[in-house]
């Protein structure tokens, strides 16, 4: 692996007595795009703020592009972009101008700033709305908007906090689409969400992380071959009768899990395990097979659901 | 594990504090252009309102009063009297509406500041930037009550042009400590305290009528408040009674300004940098 451009090492950070982040360990390589996948309230937006050199770590080690945000804080954050968790643009700024005014926070001279601008609303497609009021664009437009304003000071890494949490299906695959193209740029990517489809579509690599903690770290595809199977059988018998086929179910595949309206049946081949059931006798009210994803790795690893 | 100093930019080469960057331009840029494109009719109504008591009070009810006597024993007329009064009052007013509720909305709301710490800049270069900003405000509402001050023959000295840079201690004043206090609230409703304060510091700060009226305690009480120190500079300057008294005003200022400069920092900081 190339000189990382963030390690991380028995990170920490408590809130009095609240441990948010509690001794986690990871390094991000130059170019990767890199994931943290995890519930509400695991820690990855605190992660990412001690990433992003706003949030003093308790204890541990942490260097970002070879400095620790204690000591070089404005060096650092001059060299990242971040695009948080609700969207802070200027309100009373214009579209365009949200981009100028940001690139001056910088230092950056204006005619660099105005040649990225004309650049970046280009790439988010919201070339034709530079003077556009910020409150008169849709979610996707804006979060959109914000991503260009993360990328005005040309960062070396950009730090994404659940970039498409509250957009609709067609505004994430925008989103989507947008960052790929970042990340073929090779542009770092360090980005937290609770969606696997998002985290199976844009990291490379990621962690999982439950309270606090690093619960297994691989690429999607490694980490689904290691705790999941290659397929899963979703049965549902209704919610009376599931405890009580969930008995009867036992040895059926190379693990259940039991979930309070289904069954999911881990196996290398679904239709097969289906069958077996069938043989049983018992006869589910619907049943689905589908590959595996990052939601059972997650519900293997923590026995919950990514979204509750 | 060495810097990657061959790609970076030339910002790198020098550190900077994480306090300040040097870019408060930056913020005050960013304000005149978010005050251009949408809230310049409250800047224009916080000019009227000092007109408006002047030609009421000033004028209608002073044709009743007559002449006042100042605190250095000078007659002068009532208008003459007052008119210093509401521009400190209009000083103040300006860099407390801009530092309570402007700001609480940015702190809050708007997110304006978490954003701009999450660049270089530093929360010294916000705060200073914001302060900046309502002096502006307060020299604009200064000048134009000056300008009217003058039409209506009620600048008694030529000293009256120093009231001019006493406004903006007056406005920085104001502006410095009342963000420092928006920075410790969580509610509007907080808010509205000091809202409530500045009323009757308003009314009884020797505004309407001399000190000299209160028993003894009641002056101490209103000499502790900051806005009596104003009056008081601002009068002494248009009527030209000039007094050893004016560098303790000043100084009261100058401390109330470096207070709250230090704490609006810090709690920048333990916001937003934590």
């Amino acid at each position: 692996m190339p000189q990382p451009v963030i390690t991380a090492r028995n990170l920490t950070k408590k809130y009095g007595d609240f441990t948010a982040v509690d001794g986690i360990d990871f390094d991000v390589a130059p170019g990767e795009s890199f994931g943290l996948l995890g519930p509400n309230g695991a820690g990855k937006s605190t992660t990412m703020r001690m990433v992003g050199a706003v949030s003093t770590r308790t204890a541990g080690d942490l260097e970002i592009l070879g400095l620790d945000p204690n000591d070089h804080g404005p060096d650092i954050r001059s060299q990242l972009g971040v695009v948080p968790q609700q969207d802070n643009l200027d309100q009373e700024l214009r579209v365009r101008d949200n981009l100028l005014v940001y690139g001056r926070y910088f230092g950056l001279p204006r005619s660099v700033i105005a040649e990225r601008a004309d650049a970046l609303l280009e790439f988010a497609q919201l070339a034709d709305r530079t003077k556009a009021k910020v409150d008169d664009l849709s979610g996707g437009m804006k979060r959109r908007l914000t991503i260009a304003r993360a990328l005005i000071n040309e960062p070396r890494i950009l730090l994404l906090d659940e970039p498409t949490t509250g957009l609709d299906p067609q505004a994430r695959h925008i989103l989507w689409d947008r960052l790929f193209r970042l990340k073929e740029q090779g542009t770092t990517l360090v980005l937290t969400t609770h969606y696997m489809d998002e985290a199976e579509q844009l990291c490379d690599r990621l962690v999982v992380v439950d309270k606090g903690r690093i619960m297994a770290e691989g690429s999607p595809a490694a980490l689904i071959r290691e705790y999941s199977s290659k397929e899963v059988l979703e049965v549902r018998f209704g919610s009376d009768r599931n405890a009580e086929a969930a008995e009867r179910l036992q040895g059926i595949g190379e693990r259940l899990e039991v979930l309070p309206d289904r069954i999911l049946v881990y196996s290398g081949n679904g239709e097969a395990e289906l069958e077996r059931i069938t043989q049983l006798g018992l006869h589910p009210i619907t049943s689905l097979v589908r590959r595996s994803s990052l939601e059972d790795v997650f519900l293997r690893l923590t026995g919950r659901s990514l979204i509750e | 594990m060495t810097a990657p100093s061959s790609t970076t930019s030339a910002p790198l080469t020098r550190q900077r504090s994480a306090l300040y960057a040097g870019n408060t331009g930056a913020v005050i840029r960013r304000g005149l252009l978010a005050t251009r494109s949408t809230n310049y009719l409250v800047v224009l109504s916080g000019f009227f309102e000092p007109v408006f008591y002047l030609l009421s009070l000033g004028i209608g009810f002073g044709a009743l009063v007559g002449s006042v006597q100042t605190s250095t024993g000078q007659e002068v007329p009532y208008a003459a009297f007052i008119a210093p009064a509401l521009l400190a009052v209009s000083a103040m007013n300006g860099a407390v509406y801009d530092s309570t509720w402007n700001v609480f909305f940015k702190l809050n709301y708007s997110k304006l500041y978490q954003g701009m710490l999450t660049t270089s800049l530093g929360p010294l270069d916000v705060a200073l930037g914001e302060i900046f900003l309502a002096l502006l405000r307060g020299a604009m509402y200064a000048v134009g009550f000056m300008v009217v001050m003058q039409l209506f023959g009620l600048n008694l000295a030529w000293t009256a042009l120093l009231a001019l840079p006493a406004v903006l201690l007056i406005t920085f004043g104001f502006a410095s400590l009342g963000m420092a206090i928006t920075s410790y609230m969580k509610t509007f409703q907080q808010i509205e305290w000091v809202t409530f304060i500045m009323l009757p510091m308003f009314l009884f700060s020797a505004t309407f009528y001399p000190i000299s009226v209160y028993p003894e305690p009641i002056q101490w009480l209103i000499q502790a408040l900051p806005l009596w120190h104003g009056v008081e500079l601002v009068r002494g300057l248009t009527t030209g009674a000039l007094s050893g008294m004016m560098l303790v005003h000043v100084g009261y200022y100058l401390v109330m300004i470096a207070i709250g400069i230090v704490f609006t920092t810090n709690r920048l900081r333990a916001l937003f940098l934590k």
